[in-house]
């Protein structure tokens, strides 16, 4: 399915999600303390389907998901995706670690919801910029369930299947957490995409 | 007097994004491409540029490994590492490994400041 992007619009969309991601991951550290390893990100678009087995076969346990909705020239979803095993251990590099567990199993879900507003907003801003358009962003959600789950959010896509799903893993090394970012969008949003994707790469050569 | 810059990454785009900047500021310059630290390595090894521009997340070795490791072949080269991660720690290992940190986007202002430095390092070392 990646054969609907050319190689030089799929290289513009891997060089944009780089970019927002390790601004991110800049601002994530600033909140964390420690270092965020990053991975190259990988960015395939799949169907449903096969976005659902990649996260089955890596991740044995429940997600928990930070869900926003883009709307713009663009309409689509962002999902920051982890193991639902490592969340308090998140909360807990967030806060400074000497909260007493109740506690910060009660932040859990304010801090939850500003780890994946950082994250998919750096994210999404950038390469809002860089596409020169604006993308309209809703509040963080919180999700947890089994990886179909994240693929099947109501209401489903007007036109077509959703097909793309981009990945990049992060890493907090000292605390084993790590994660996935997914994007997730129609048909005619991904026509629209490569339509600002020509013209980024017209501005930038 | 004209130099020859090599400039590493993965992207293509992202290295003809650098290749625009560059030649609006210094349209006389030669580039050397290389889309991996091996075929970095290559070009260090024989010679063929002055100054490197390297960016930072790349499969296999990261930019700054690739730096220590072209600094070692070639001590006193001119070498920027770029990235969109400005986290402390890249920026500070940057600096330990003596490239000079860049961020991405690359803005032609900051790839003009980073050329100047070197040409002034090339200058007095020659």
């Amino acid at each position: 399915m990646s054969t609907i992007l050319t190689e030089l619009q799929l290289d513009a969309l891997t060089e944009m999600v780089n970019i927002g991601v390790n601004r991110a991951a800049a601002s994530l550290r600033e909140m964390v303390g420690e270092q965020v390893h990053l991975s190259v990100p990988k960015v395939t678009l799949v169907g449903r389907e096969r976005a659902i087995t990649t996260l089955a076969e890596n991740e044995t346990t429940n997600l928990v998901g930070i869900h926003q909705v883009f709307e713009g020239d663009v309409t689509g979803r962002a999902l920051l995706i982890f193991p639902d095993t490592r969340s308090l251990e998140l909360v807990r590099a967030v806060t400074g670690g000497e909260l007493p567990l109740e506690e910060i199993i009660e932040l859990e879900h304010e801090a939850l919801a500003e780890i994946g507003n950082i994250i998919l907003n750096g994210c999404l801003a950038t390469m809002a910029n860089m596409l020169q358009r604006n993308l309209k962003m809703s509040l963080p959600e919180i999700l947890r369930g089994e990886p179909s789950m994240f693929f099947s959010l109501e209401p489903p896509p007007e036109a077509g299947e959703v097909v793309m799903f981009l990945y990049i893993n992060f890493a907090i090394r000292e605390r084993d957490i790590r994660g996935y970012i997914a994007m997730l969008m129609d048909m005619p949003s991904l026509a629209a995409l490569q339509v600002l994707l020509d013209e980024f790469i017209e501005r930038a050569t | 007097m004209s130099y020859r810059v090599l400039v590493v990454d993965d992207s293509k785009l992202a290295r003809m994004a650098v290749a625009k900047a560059l030649s609006a500021l210094h349209p006389d310059w030669t580039r050397v491409e290389a889309a991996n630290a091996d075929e970095a390595l290559v070009h260090a090894k024989a010679g063929t540029f002055d100054m490197a521009v390297i960016d930072y997340n790349m499969p296999g070795r990261n930019g700054l490994e690739l730096a220590a490791e072209m600094l070692a072949l070639r001590p006193g080269l001119p070498l920027a590492v770029i990235s969109a991660n400005h986290q402390v720690e890249v920026v500070t290992r940057a600096r330990e490994v003596g490239a000079t940190f860049l961020q991405k986007p690359l803005t032609e202002k900051a790839l003009d400041e980073f050329a100047a430095d070197a040409m002034k390092r090339l200058s007095e070392n020659v």
